[in-house]
């Protein structure tokens, strides 16, 4: 029977000797995923079960990276559980600030995900490895704590969406742009339950960065997973771990609930505008929008890619008097990349803050809340009421070269019209 | 039998309306209760009697995994959602820890204020003021065991058992 790349990965985690979209299966595991948000909960759920060893050390990870470095007494405590139980269950893939990064940029720099294996997690931007070929999905706390007890989960086999990009990208255009351009045509459930699998001749032509970015946002159009076939570009990126892969490809006669297929050659940058990932309109649109904060990082865009395509910009720039810009390295590696490129200096001197690693005010955690009428500018995943602090603030979604323009003008600008 | 009171939203209600994330500091039901749908009605939590019910349009619960959303929604007294259709991970989270709802198409035909009666068994909704009875989705096997045996966490304790 011809599958798809989501299905044959589900397929190979159960027993199973077929599969259907619709069907519910309980599979093996290869990582199960928690933070400081949504760890605590499956913790506690674990201990009331009565279950007192988890099923394998080595396939759970925590990493306190929502409000961590502990934003405040109460997200003190969240981390503290977290480390508790790493250390008396031995978890070896526990992150303590220092070795922390953003979890959806973490384990893949760790080589702790790659092709081929089903991963869960408590963040629904768990979908991000999709973008190595793994079928990688977004649970709950509960799902967590059941698969600390079994090292499985329950999925209900998804349908899948193919959608294929042909064309030439222009210059200022990358993944979080045709995702963007993707969720702005479907709407924030036009994949809801659904596989995404991102396919065609620009997929093919785009880094490990710009993928990641793409799978990472399949959970705004409603999708369980956003997938990208393993190729040569994969296989470089996970060639310095010592793993082994399993490349996993759709059937050619596999069957997919719809098709999409479009020329993006005439994409310019997009922006999602508030209040949802779906409101997107060209960055040439919205030149009158004035902007109080410009955040730069998060699980979408705070890889290395993304602050040299922000630093490209600001170089030798200073920032609007009055703005405020908060650049945010997704992990240790990352930040010291950029300290090591010059990038952080750049920032610096343009004016902006160069954090430690934390989702901050991506979730309206910390380190750059809005207040009451405030507009931000962020390269962040979602702009829903209230997501950076007030209700009564704004934000609008963007790729990195547009969020560093428009820290410089003050407004959102396309990067050529600097 | 679910009885309430339905207090009406859109499409789209995503988690962090429902509970924002500056509240995730807790995983106290009652706490996250005091603040559920405080961003888009402010009034919300104060409004809900025990036992009302939550009725939306498409997509309710999209956005991120946070199972808080969910307990808040518990947490206030609420005794169940309609919608016409639950984001996915809502959905699981919703089931894993016991929340009643149901996928109805005419979740739309309710208004404000209306007098709402669930028969999760059966399937069928009820709209005693206005005397009308509307079709569910229903769930498949699976997930009324799930339902049945009180939530997941319930399921795999008694299925290890089985095991040993």
């Amino acid at each position: 029977m011809p599958y798809t790349i989501a299905e044959k990965i589900l397929l190979a985690h159960t027993g199973k000797k077929d599969i259907k979209p619709g069907e519910f299966i309980e599979a093996r595991v290869d990582i199960a995923l928690g933070n400081d948000i949504t760890a605590p909960l499956a913790i506690e759920e674990f201990r009331k079960s009565g279950f007192k060893k988890v099923f394998d050390k080595n396939k759970i990870v925590l990493v306190p990276d929502h409000f961590a470095p502990a934003k405040d007494l109460r997200s003190a405590n969240q981390c503290k559980i977290l480390s508790d139980f790493a250390r008396e269950q031995n978890i070896k893939n526990y992150f303590e600030i220092g070795c922390m990064g953003i979890e959806h940029a973490l384990l893949p720099e760790m080589g702790l995900v790659g092709p081929g294996d089903l991963v869960i997690g408590a963040d629904s931007h768990t979908c991000t490895y999709g973008a190595l070929g793994a079928y990688s999905t977004g649970v709950g706390s509960t799902d967590l704590a059941r698969s600390f007890i079994d090292g499985k989960c329950w999925f209900r086999v998804p349908g899948s969406i193919k959608f294929i990009y042909k064309g030439k990208l222009n210059k200022w255009v990358g993944g979080k742009d045709l995702i963007l351009f993707t969720i702005g045509k479907i709407g924030v459930d036009g994949a809801m339950y659904k596989a995404m699998e991102f396919s065609g001749p620009v997929i093919r032509g785009l880094g490990m960065d710009d993928r990641f970015s793409m799978s990472n946002m399949a959970i705004e159009a409603g999708a369980r997973a956003g997938i990208i076939e393993p190729d040569g570009i994969t296989r470089k990126y996970i060639s310095k771990f010592k793993r082994k892969p399993v490349f996993y490809k759709s059937d050619s006669a596999a069957k997919y609930d719809r098709i999409y297929e479009w020329d993006i050659s005439d994409l310019e940058p997009l922006v999602a505008c508030p209040h949802l990932p779906s409101n997107v309109k060209p960055v040439s649109k919205l030149k009158d929008v004035k902007l109080d904060q410009v955040v730069i990082g998060s699980c979408t865009n705070g890889r290395i890619s993304d602050l040299r395509a922000s630093a490209r910009i600001l170089k030798g720039k200073k920032i609007k008097y009055g703005l405020k810009l908060i650049v945010i390295p997704a992990t240790q590696k990352i930040y010291l990349e950029a300290l090591n490129e010059g990038l952080a200096e750049i920032f610096v001197k343009a004016g902006g803050v160069f954090s430690t690693p934390t989702c901050g005010p991506c979730l309206g955690g910390h380190m750059g809340i809005l207040t009451e009428g405030e507009t931000a500018l962020a390269t962040t995943n979602r702009n829903f009421i209230g997501r950076m602090g007030s209700p009564k603030s704004f934000v609008y979604l963007s790729n990195p070269a547009v969020a560093a323009a428009s820290a410089i003008t003050g407004r959102i600008t396309h990067p050529e019209a600097l | 039998m679910i009885k309430g009171k339905a207090h009406k939203f859109g499409s789209d209600i995503n988690t962090d309306d429902i509970i924002s994330a500056k509240y995730l500091v807790s995983t106290d039901a009652k706490e996250l209760g005091a603040h559920c749908m405080e961003s888009i009605a402010p009034d919300f939590a104060k409004r809900v009697a025990p036992g009302d019910i939550i009725v939306a349009g498409n997509n309710f619960g999209c956005g991120s995994s946070r199972e808080h959303a969910p307990v808040a929604i518990k947490g206030c007294g609420i005794s169940a959602v309609i919608a016409r259709s639950f984001a996915a991970i809502f959905f699981r989270n919703a089931i894993n820890i016991g929340l009643p709802f149901v996928e109805s198409n005419d979740a739309d035909k309710i208004k404000e204020g209306d007098l709402i009666e669930i028969d999760l068994a059966g399937g069928i909704i009820k709209n005693l003021t206005q005397n009308e009875t509307y079709k569910t989705q229903g769930f498949p096997e699976f997930l009324r065991e799930l339902v049945e045996k009180g939530g997941l966490m319930n399921y795999i304790k008694e299925k290890e058992r089985k095991n040993v």
